[in-house]
């Protein structure tokens, strides 16, 4: 039986797309927050600058996945069914971005999952992200 | 600029692979026509979401989505402008094929004074064989009058 540290250290470890965003994660407990430190490379708009807004949807969408393995031990990764993406202000390109998962139903098959992502400022998110993941090995 | 195809296609291409995030990913522009775009990624190990399946990861298709509409909504504009992404709904009907690249194509089908209504389509092989549709609305930010 591995913890939860050891669960998370190799989801972040595991997946190249990960290291390419240069995405790390904080473990507190068993709740994760997802962190973005800033980079050139991540950047959408370049006369704010600001976060690509694909980024901000693939770094909410991998803070679901990394909550999802640290809760679900010895469960293949998930496949993303659907996501909504809501982008309530800028991703400014040079600070440090945060995201929190909330895991609101994890059923059998399915989980539901509520993703909210800031930067300075917990209570002024940027995006947020709602998320249906398959569990089950079946495609 | 005389002609509006070869604004749109100027545009278009420095969009495909203009913003640091599209470099990064490799973005290839492949078409634009009035009102719709299409760009491609190609597959690269360090993009890979899922090492056991070497399948690209869904949030490199996601930026290809989200470009591939910012370019269909570009296509249906004279002037330059930037947009901001207000929402993106992708469904992911299956995984792409093992090392495969994505191809993706928006349609911008309404834009209003400040806003624009997109949908997107992503396949790898089969343009018949989808692997993620995509529903988005946009700010736009239009130069001053």
């Amino acid at each position: 039986m591995t913890s939860p540290a050891e669960r998370l250290e190799t989801f972040l470890q595991r997946v190249p797309y990960i290291r390419f965003l240069g995405m790390q994660a904080e473990l507190a407990g068993d709740e994760m927050t997802g962190v973005l430190p800033a980079s050139d490379h991540l950047i959408g708009n370049t006369f704010i600058p600001a976060l690509h807004g694909g980024v901000i949807g693939a770094f909410m969408e991998m803070t679901a996945l990394a909550q999802l393995s640290v809760a679900e031990p010895a469960r293949r990764m998930p496949k993303t069914i659907d996501v909504t993406i809501e982008y309530l202000r800028p991703g400014f390109g040079g600070r440090t971005s945060y995201a929190r998962a909330d895991l609101r139903k994890v059923g059998r098959r399915i989980a539901n999952v509520h993703v909210e992502a800031w930067q300075d400022d917990r209570d002024k998110p940027f995006a947020a992200l709602r998320g249906h993941f398959l569990l089950s090995s079946e495609s | 600029m005389s002609n509006p195809d070869d604004f749109r296609t100027q545009m278009a291409r420095g969009m495909a692979s203009g913003a640091p995030q599209a470099l990064a990913l490799g973005f290839r522009f492949v078409s634009v026509s009035q009102g719709r775009g299409s760009i491609a990624v190609d597959w690269r190990e360090d993009l890979v979401g899922d090492p056991d399946t070497q399948v690209i990861a869904g949030g490199v298709v996601t930026s290809l989505l989200d470009h591939t509409c910012g370019m269909a909504i570009l296509s249906t504009q004279t002037q330059p402008f930037s947009t901001a992404t207000l929402d993106l709904r992708i469904d992911y009907m299956r995984a792409a094929a093992p090392r495969a690249g994505v191809t993706a194509e928006a349609h911008c089908y309404k834009v209003t004074r400040s806003i624009a209504f997109v949908r997107a389509e992503a396949w790898d092989v089969d343009r018949g064989d989808l692997v993620a549709t995509a529903q988005g609305a946009f700010v736009l930010n239009r130069p001053a009058a």
